[in-house]
């Protein structure tokens, strides 16, 4: 039984900072059908950003993050937007797909080129000690992995719900030329879905990195992990990605204990499939609607 | 017209002729300088980097400067296959490298086959079972540190159950058999036996089911970056249980990427810059000014490797690779008289070499000698 919490423990702390990157995944394609496949490495990317601020410029780590943050918002945000997403959008989804794909490729062979191919340590927020919870050992980091992860995307969707922009937002992502007639910038909003999403990587990354090590190809296996939630839990809903970011997070830690360590990837994998044949609009997701 | 030719003809073969007179002796370093295993193989490239700028200015082998060229396996063993063919191609004289088990096994064959001698940093105890005569170690197999682990988990800690976590890879599966191996003839209990992923990520899961093992102690055998993502759970999970491990995960690169998380941690070691003698502690000041970063194992088997190159070559005066891998077999080269191998060291009919070794813990972040051993 403590195993199992254990298990359960790590799986959420995972699973929430997976959510994130697939939140960020889902507000993309809701708001300008972008699949962006380099998702991975923009959870990839900030760590160096803040690794590169500490080790070479002298930044405090706390000031590093923000920065990183900051950077992630205008790099991976805007700057994405501008230079890979309006270029490509026009030619419709696959060459935008194709265009992100090999984006990943050129940002996980630039930290390899011009930073380092080893991993690297990253400083945590948060301490390691543990608390005793019926038995099972649960560090201060996980908690504040699950709380932080959770306490974001619960601020995005009031953000989303509660107020005017959110709801101009959801509009655009809803009905664009509606939402145009009725006087929404759209170009502005979809601008504000691609800068959270920079947002939400650079959290994601801050918090992950410091178990994961900050290595170049950390992308492949967090972008995988943040496109199967997206899947799994309803591409078009943000608590689709939050339910998937979950389960994905829990269910890799349970197969690995209770089935098989050398096929935990695959169970995922096998649930992706289960879910496309079953339920394709996913877990929470509606069959047509849309919303971010 | 025809004196202008004349002229450029003669230019030509003068400078191919003065180009033969000073050809390098080209050294091809086959490693993993991208991937997974860029943690051992980018660092032993740099060790072996470091040791022929050091023979090159000391005037070279046999008087010849050695050009060494280096080739990426990105940690992928058909790459390294291929790789290994290309530096063959390419006219190198001896092959160093890889560092990985799993791409050696597949490469050395192509060594093999072309008659090449081979300095690997692999020790996988399989490399040196193959009867493969063009095969050598820079450090011990995994098999040989096994018995004076389980030695100090038996005799020293009184354990009885152990959980074992390994990299199910050849290079882990090498060290697990021998490990297993020798803990059951000492008549300890493998109570959890855990295979990873190389380049594994998330090691929750593992962590959860060696803590509700019911293990005395842990046995880790996995590379440097998966070792320290270990430890950090290890630490994350409040796992209190002594952590032993074979020369990786105590080494100077999982500490640091462990951060505290490797405290406590304690192994055998065949090669580490904490060593009681002054030539390895002279080439780890070295390196740490050159690269920026401290050396490791793998830095210095590079480094000991490169000066084999240069010993054995200038004791049969030629760049003959089939005698090089002749007179490898059975060799000792002492510390005193070849400074560059930093301790006495001997090669067997396998390849396989022998060498004092040490027992360490991990105390502030830094590797402690607690014990050194004679070789065996």
């Amino acid at each position: 039984m403590t195993e199992l919490l254990q298990i359960l423990i790590s799986g959420l702390s995972a699973g929430a900072i997976y959510a994130l990157a697939a939140v960020g995944f889902t507000l993309l394609w809701q708001a300008s059908q972008t699949i962006n496949f380099a998702q991975g490495e923009f959870v990839m990317i900030p760590a160096f950003i803040a690794l590169a601020l500490i080790t070479k410029l002298g930044f405090p780590v706390w000031l590093a993050f923000i920065a990183a943050i900051l950077l992630s918002i205008v790099f991976l945000g805007a700057v994405f937007k501008r230079l890979v997403v309006e270029p490509m959008i026009s030619h419709g989804t696959l060459p935008l797909v194709i265009a992100t794909i090999a984006l990943g490729l050129l940002l996980k062979e630039a930290v390899k080129e011009f930073y380092s191919p080893l991993g690297q340590p990253f400083p945590g927020l948060f301490s390691h000690d543990t608390i005793s919870v019926f038995g099972a050992a649960v560090s201060f980091a996980d908690i504040a992995n699950f709380v932080v992860a959770m306490g974001v995307i619960a601020g995005l969707q009031w953000f989303l719900n509660k107020t005017r922009t959110g709801r101009c937002m959801q509009a655009t992502a809803q009905n664009p030329d509606v939402a145009q007639i009725l006087g929404v910038d759209i170009k502005r909003m979809v601008l504000y879905t691609f800068l959270i999403n920079g947002a939400l990587a650079a959290i994601a990354s801050i918090l992950i990195t410091p178990v994961y090590l900050a290595k170049f190809s950390n992308g492949e296996v967090l972008g995988l992990v943040a496109f199967i939630a997206a899947i799994v839990g309803g591409f078009n809903q943000i608590k689709g990605a939050l339910v998937g970011g979950l389960l994905i997070g829990v269910i890799d830690n349970l197969s690995a204990v209770y089935i098989s360590a050398e096929y935990r990837q695959a169970v995922p994998m096998i649930l992706l499939i289960l879910i496309i044949m079953v339920r394709p609009q996913g877990i929470m997701g509606e069959s047509e609607g849309r919303a971010v | 017209m025809i004196k202008k030719f004349t002229t450029t003809v003669s230019a030509v073969a003068l400078a191919t002729v003065a180009g033969m007179a000073t050809a390098d002796v080209r050294i091809a370093d086959v490693a993993e300088l991208s991937g997974a295993g860029a943690a051992a193989g980018a660092v032993w490239h740099d060790g072996i980097v470091m040791a022929f700028e050091e023979i090159n200015a000391s005037g070279g082998i046999l008087g010849e400067k050695v050009d060494l060229v280096a080739y990426d396996s990105q940690t992928d063993p058909q790459n390294s296959r291929a790789m290994v063919q290309k530096a063959i191609d390419e006219g190198t004289y001896v092959l160093m490298g890889t560092v990985y088990s799993s791409s050696t096994v597949v490469n050395m064959l192509v060594a093999q086959q072309n008659g090449m001698p081979q300095l690997t940093g692999s020790e996988s105890p399989t490399i040196t079972a193959k009867g493969n005569p063009y095969i050598f170690r820079t450090a011990f197999g995994a098999q040989k540190g096994m018995p004076k682990i389980g030695s100090y988990l038996k005799d020293g800690l009184g354990a009885k159950n152990i959980a074992v976590i390994w990299a199910n890879t050849e290079f882990g599966k090498g060290g697990h058999d021998a490990f297993v191996k020798i803990a059951e003839g000492m008549g300890m209990n493998i109570i959890a036996d855990v295979p990873t992923e190389q380049a594994q990520v998330d090691f929750a899961a593992d962590v959860a089911k060696i803590k509700s093992s019911g293990a005395d102690a842990i046995f880790a055998y996995m590379t440097e970056e998966e070792s320290a993502r270990f430890l950090i759970e290890a630490k994350k999970q409040g796992v209190d249980l002594p952590i032993a491990g074979d020369t990786v995960l105590i080494s100077q690169k999982v500490i640091d990427l462990a951060g505290g998380a490797a405290e406590g941690a304690f192994g055998h070691v065949g090669l580490t810059a904490e060593a009681p003698i002054p030539a390895i502690q002279e080439m780890a000041k070295n390196f740490q000014a050159k690269f920026g970063y401290g050396a490791d194992h793998n830095a210095i088997k590079g480094y000991l490797g490169a000066y084999t190159v240069k010993y054995v070559t200038e004791k049969i005066g030629s760049f003959d690779a089939e005698k090089f891998a002749e007179t490898m077999h059975g060799l000792c080269l002492d510390a005193a008289s070849h400074p560059g191998v930093l301790m006495d060291v001997c090669w067997d009919d396998t390849g396989e070499m022998s060498r004092a070794s040490f027992l360490v813990e991990v105390k502030d972040n830094k590797q402690q000698i607690t014990k050194t051993l004679p070789a065996n």
